[in-house]
């Protein structure tokens, strides 16, 4: 037998029972469809924590002064001033360092002709565009001569900017913080909320010599951030990191750090993990409607085969041998699924783009995810039709006749 | 071409019935030659059905020996034995065992699909025959919407497509009231003469059996000289 016949042989059955091919097809176009979505869905929350990473810097590591321990009084994180721009330095002599971007932070009243904005004021390095990851829209940033002279200059963040100015252009202008008056070099772009929940942009950013001796009056700091040439990297730079700055700060060896380090790439990992694994989690579940689609088929086609036993006997003894039983009927199975698969790839696409278009969760259509989907439903197909297939094809020409 | 079409030595059957081993043919030795036409006779029990899915290769014996056209059919598998009915026998049964709601053309066609013939091909050689059965203006008919008689053309039509060396007829005109009986009989009969194709017919009716060339009994599992 032809392939073109036994295509159109399992065709002609289907249309037959067009009713039933049909009720039977939608079991796999809501398990394929669903599964599209789904994952669709998973891989838009995938992506946003990606974006949301990405805008953080993910090779990177943040160094914090830590707590101190005085006479058995533990003080809070953050509050030891330990940490020192010659570290800062040190550290960016470490291999698989890549910059450093060392920071001091302090809030202020900032005012402007007649208006004021109460803001956080952060002192840093011209380095810090791009270890932040946050480059300048408007002006420029301020250059290394400035933090060598601790020049009176500053760069402002979205808020800020839009706070004191509205919509005129702040470059050029001076703003005047604790006293202290600078000139306006340049606006940040917008960076938006930070991973938890504080405007990024609602800062001011000066050289950090310029905060350290001008406005707090101070030789510390407070921040380090350290990028890494790799997300790789960065795990081999927090462990020589930790020796250097134990040895920099005369810590016996069974003493704690009076530093902190976070690493971003170990908070990235984790985040993309958790988002990976709930895109994995949704299509699984999606992935259970298609398997019930799947043995919609296949309760079908053996109800198929036990009523049309009488018609399997007739072909049988006409010349249709094992095989052209087997694939005729696993042909119909094929049919019904990969029927279904198209269909429900059309509708899951299509609910995707919908539920993106109509609502403001982020939703990203993978090509993979809708070819996995279409071969899944083909496999499923074949798995639960090879049953009823091989069940007709095994019958005995005589009792087959025979049956009514 | 000396060789005999059927060449049946020794033949033994038995089946299970209920846990009771029935011994359904007992030593059948059967030669038909080409363009012979044999009717078997044999009341109900005789164990007719038996000897007939044998012959058509739907069943292969438990002793004794069965040459289809210089072919030795006891040893063949399911898929030897489904080549062989598609190529040399064409069947006719009682009931017609027609494909329900498919056309009388697709029904004829249907042993050319599994012969691998091209669909155009198919379509004349099925339409030729239809013509020939007087069918002509019936191609696209469903099997009821056609009399018994039409149906049963529709049948032998199939039997003939692949030009099979064997026509088997199983009671062939079991459920027809005489005229349509002899308008089959005179098809068979007109297809053994004109063309010389080799029939068996099985058949409990005496004057059906009267028209062909000769006839056997078949009694208790063992083949008698009749009439």
């Amino acid at each position: 037998m032809s392939w073109l016949s036994a295509v159109m042989l399992a065709l002609n059955a289907l249309w037959r029972n067009r009713t039933r091919a049909m009720l039977t097809t939608l079991g796999v176009v809501i398990g394929v469809a669903s599964v599209i979505a789904m994952v669709s869905v998973g891989a838009g929350a995938q992506q946003r924590i990606a974006t949301q990473l990405e805008s953080m810097g993910t090779n990177s590591l943040v160094v914090r002064p830590g707590s101190q321990t005085r006479g058995g009084v533990r003080t809070g994180a953050g509050t030891t001033s330990t940490l020192s721009r010659d570290d800062a330095e040190a550290i960016a002599d470490l291999p698989g360092v890549v910059a450093i971007a060392p920071s001091i932070r302090t809030s202020a009243q900032i005012r402007y002709r007649g208006t004021n904005w109460g803001t956080a004021v952060e002192g840093v390095t011209p380095d810090f565009t791009r270890v932040r990851n946050w480059p300048v829209v408007e002006g420029e940033f301020f250059t290394e001569q400035h933090v060598n002279g601790a020049a009176h200059v500053c760069v402002l963040g979205q808020t800020v900017a839009h706070e004191l100015f509205g919509i005129a252009s702040p470059v050029g202008e001076t703003i005047v913080m604790k006293g202290v008056a600078c000139r306006i070099l340049g606006v940040l772009k917008e960076k938006g909320a930070s991973a938890w929940g504080s405007d990024q942009d609602d800062s001011v950013f000066l050289p950090l010599t310029t905060v350290q001796r001008k406005i707090m009056g101070v030789t510390h700091i407070d921040r380090i951030e350290v990028e890494t040439a790799s997300r790789e990297a960065s795990f081999q730079v927090m462990k020589e990191l930790k020796r250097l700055l134990r040895k920099r700060h005369r810590i016996a060896t069974d003493q704690p750090e009076d530093f902190r380090m976070y690493n971003r790439a170990e908070l990235a990992q984790t985040s993309e993990e958790s988002a990976r694994v709930f895109t994995w989690l949704l299509g699984s579940i999606a992935s259970v409607s298609l398997l019930v689609g799947g043995i919609g088929i296949m309760n079908i086609m053996l109800v198929s085969v036990t009523e049309r036993t009488h018609e399997i006997g007739i072909r049988m003894a006409l010349g249709a041998r094992r095989r052209d039983i087997l694939w005729q009927f696993l042909l119909e199975a094929i049919m019904l699924s990969g029927a279904g698969g198209l269909i429900g790839v059309i509708i899951g696409v299509g609910g995707a783009v919908a539920l993106s278009k109509f609502s403001q969760f982020p939703v990203s259509i993978t090509p993979w995810s809708i070819v996995v989907a279409f071969l899944f439903a083909a496999l499923v197909g074949i798995f639960f039709g090879l049953h009823p297939a091989r069940k007709a094809s095994r019958l005995q020409p005589i009792e087959a006749l025979r049956y009514e | 071409m000396n060789s005999p079409i059927i060449e049946i030595k020794g033949l033994h059957k038995y089946y299970a019935m209920d846990g009771v081993q029935v011994h359904a043919l007992r030593g059948i030795d059967l030669v038909v030659n080409e363009a012979d036409f044999l009717a078997i006779m044999g009341p109900s029990g005789s164990g007719k059905s038996t000897l007939m899915n044998i012959l058509g290769c739907l069943d292969i014996p438990d002793e004794g020996s069965y040459r289809l056209n210089g072919k030795d059919v006891t040893h063949m598998d399911s898929d030897e034995l489904a080549i062989l009915r598609n190529r040399e026998i064409g069947f006719v049964f009682q009931s017609f065992n027609l494909l329900s709601r498919t056309s009388a053309i697709e029904n004829v066609e249907t042993p050319l699909i599994y012969a691998g013939v091209n669909k155009k091909e198919r379509r004349e050689r099925s339409a030729a025959l239809l013509q020939r059965m007087g069918l002509g203006d019936r191609l696209y008919h469903l099997p009821n919407q056609l009399s018994g008689g039409q149906q049963q053309r529709v049948a032998i039509a199939r039997a003939l497509v692949t030009s099979p060396t064997l026509l088997l007829a199983d009671e062939p005109t079991g459920n027809m009231d005489t005229a349509t009986s002899q308008e089959i009989m005179d098809i068979l009969c007109r297809l053994n003469q004109e063309e010389g194709l080799t029939i068996l017919l099985i058949t409990h009716e005496a004057e059906i059996a009267v028209r062909a060339k000769r006839s056997l009994i078949l009694r208790d599992g063992r083949l008698e000289e009749g009439l």
